[in-house]
């Protein structure tokens, strides 16, 4: 608790507490002053009332929790699955050659336009949703895995060959660890992208989540109940983020401070 | 004779040739017809202009390639792969960053599976001969160069291997520190009688360093010249410096590699072994 209010001390973080006041002055009074209705931007206390309203009506904390479980499920899933694929694409060249056309092919098509068709798949269900984060987590995950095992050092390998080991122990003692600043730079990049998946899948079928409250309260003219799903959205993908920068910390803690990338 | 640990018996190694061409290009020849012994304890240097093959030469004999033409041998077995007998050693240091110093030292041991208990004893035998005995709880990047170094011939060490191949170890370091290492490497080779192959591109540390020393060509490279080197206390680099007969061995060395490289058809060519 003493860093925690050393750290608030700090000059940076003191100013970007200062900005964080300012900012809520000028959304508060800035919109009136310059003649924004309220219907465009709410002033800040109408988003608070509003989200105060929304948890005694409708059920804020429990479409909140759906769709938190959707981005932790559908991210952990699709980080799995990223992996298992860039490792054995890496530890197979054959195979790569052989799949990568496709993974490109699908790489390139846009994630979230495969949600209409899960939902027609698997109905109302949190499936779709998981789906669409399961898809769009995969690939920055699979394709940092991938190339961190392309370019590990030739002379390393070289090196733990030299010693006898074998495919596996290649991998476990040098590729998979040479790989983690890699994967997690990709597990950053799924963290968020995780979020976007779910509220897609969300805002185009069902009536759970705070992706089906962004468009109930847009089909309501309700822009204040806009902002407090886009607040909290913001704060699970920090959520997300924060983990991921949490579990990065534990196992790159090898590395040089100024080589871990900012928090 | 008694046997020699290291032999190259007619070695060839040519590569794939590269260019646009499919099947047309001529293969590369590295290294040709390239026959040497290195005896029981004793220490040899090669050297030759950059790009003769000096480091194909080690790969072959840690059993990571295959000659072309012709047979490796280490203790009078023929090298096929990888092997208990040979270990190697490189301008990078090649320490894991995941790994502390000490875990570092333990990889190869590790590998062959020897019990944790031990290959921790032995780690702990070869840092402290290394000098680095307070440091087994560091990472990698909390050391200098030379420390790197000095740990990446204590995991060389902890594997025993009876054949050390070292290609430029020292290349990479400050003059003082590499002045430091050599004398290191030269009193831990005496004491602990290895025998190895020391690839460099210094011509006085190979003098200081070995007991012969051994001149490729341009490439095709191929051995062109013996040197023997007749200065007592080998486990001395230092006071080898100081002796007479050094500056004779290395204006000989120096001779022979001009002249090579003036009998070389390629006026472009990239080599040059006094850098
Ligand atoms: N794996 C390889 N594939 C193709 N060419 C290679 C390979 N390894 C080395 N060579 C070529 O063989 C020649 C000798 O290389 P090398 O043994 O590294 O020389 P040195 O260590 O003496 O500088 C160089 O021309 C190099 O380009
Ligand atoms: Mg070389």
């Amino acid at each position: 608790m003493t860093s925690l209010l050393a750290s608030l001390m700090r000059p940076g973080v003191f100013g970007s507490l200062l900005l964080a006041v300012a900012f809520a002055a000028a959304w508060e009074w800035l919109p009136g002053l310059a003649g924004i209705p309220p219907f465009i931007i709410p002033p800040l206390s109408d988003v608070l009332a509003e989200s105060l309203r929304m948890l005694r009506i409708d059920a804020l904390i429990t479409h909140t929790g759906i769709t938190l479980a959707e981005v932790a499920v559908g991210f952990l899933l699709g980080c799995l699955l990223g992996m298992v694929v860039g490792y054995g694409l890496g530890m197979s060249p054959t195979a790569e050659m052989m799949l990568s056309p496709y993974i490109l092919a699908l790489q390139i098509a846009p994630k979230v336009a495969f949600a209409p068709l899960f939902v027609m798949w698997f109905g109302y269900t949190v499936y779709p949703k998981i789906l669409v984060a399961v898809l769009i987590v995969f690939f920055p995950v699979m394709v940092n895995v991938l190339g961190a095992m392309r370019t590990v050092d030739r002379d390393m390998v070289n090196l733990v060959r030299s010693f006898s080991a074998g495919r596996f122990q290649i991998f476990w003692k040098l590729e998979f660890p040479a790989s983690m600043p890699a994967l997690f730079s990709g597990l950053r990049i799924a963290s968020t992208l995780a979020v976007i998946g779910v509220v897609v899948g969300e805002m185009v079928g069902g009536n759970t989540g705070l992706g089906y409250l962004l468009v109930f309260g847009e089909g309501q003219a309700n822009t204040a109940m806009v902002f407090v799903t886009i607040i909290l959205l913001t704060v699970i993908g920090i959520l997300a983020y924060a983990a991921v920068i949490i579990a990065e910390r534990s196992v790159l803690h090898y590395l040089p401070k100024r080589n871990l990338g900012p928090a | 004779m008694a046997q020699p640990r290291l032999e190259f018996r007619k070695v060839t190694r040519s590569f794939p040739g590269k260019g646009r061409g499919r099947g047309l290009v001529e293969p590369l020849v590295a290294v040709a017809d390239v026959s040497l012994t290195v005896a029981d304890g004793e220490v040899v240097s090669l050297i030759g202009p950059s790009g003769c093959g000096k480091s194909t030469l080690l790969t072959m004999a840690a059993g990571l390639d295959r000659p072309t033409k012709g047979e490796v041998f280490v203790d009078g077995e023929s090298v096929e792969g990888p092997n208990r007998h040979v270990a190697f050693m490189l301008q990078k240091d090649l320490l894991l960053p995941w790994r502390t110093i000490l875990e570092n030292v333990e990889l190869g041991l590790e590998i062959r599976g020897e019990p944790r208990q031990s290959r921790r004893a032995k780690a702990k035998e070869q840092l402290a001969r290394c000098h680095l005995d307070k440091f087994y709880n560091h990472y990698p990047h909390q050391l200098s160069g030379g420390m790197r170094q000095r740990a990446a011939l204590a995991r060389t060490l902890a594997v025993d291997p009876d054949v050390i191949l070292l290609d430029e170890p020292f290349s990479a370091v400050d003059a003082q520190t590499k002045m430091i290492l050599q004398s290191d490497f030269g009193a831990t080779f005496a004491a602990t009688r290895k025998t190895a192959l020391f690839i460099t591109h210094d011509l006085a540390e190979a003098v200081a360093l070995s007991d012969r020393v051994l001149v490729m060509s341009h490439r095709p490279g191929t051995i062109i010249r013996e040197l023997t080197i007749d200065i007592p206390d080998r486990a001395n680099p230092f006071a080898r410096r100081q002796d007479p007969r050094m500056g004779r061995y290395v204006g000989e060395l120096v001779e022979l590699l001009h002249i090579n490289e003036r009998g070389d058809q390629a006026p472009n060519h990239g080599g040059n072994a006094h850098d």
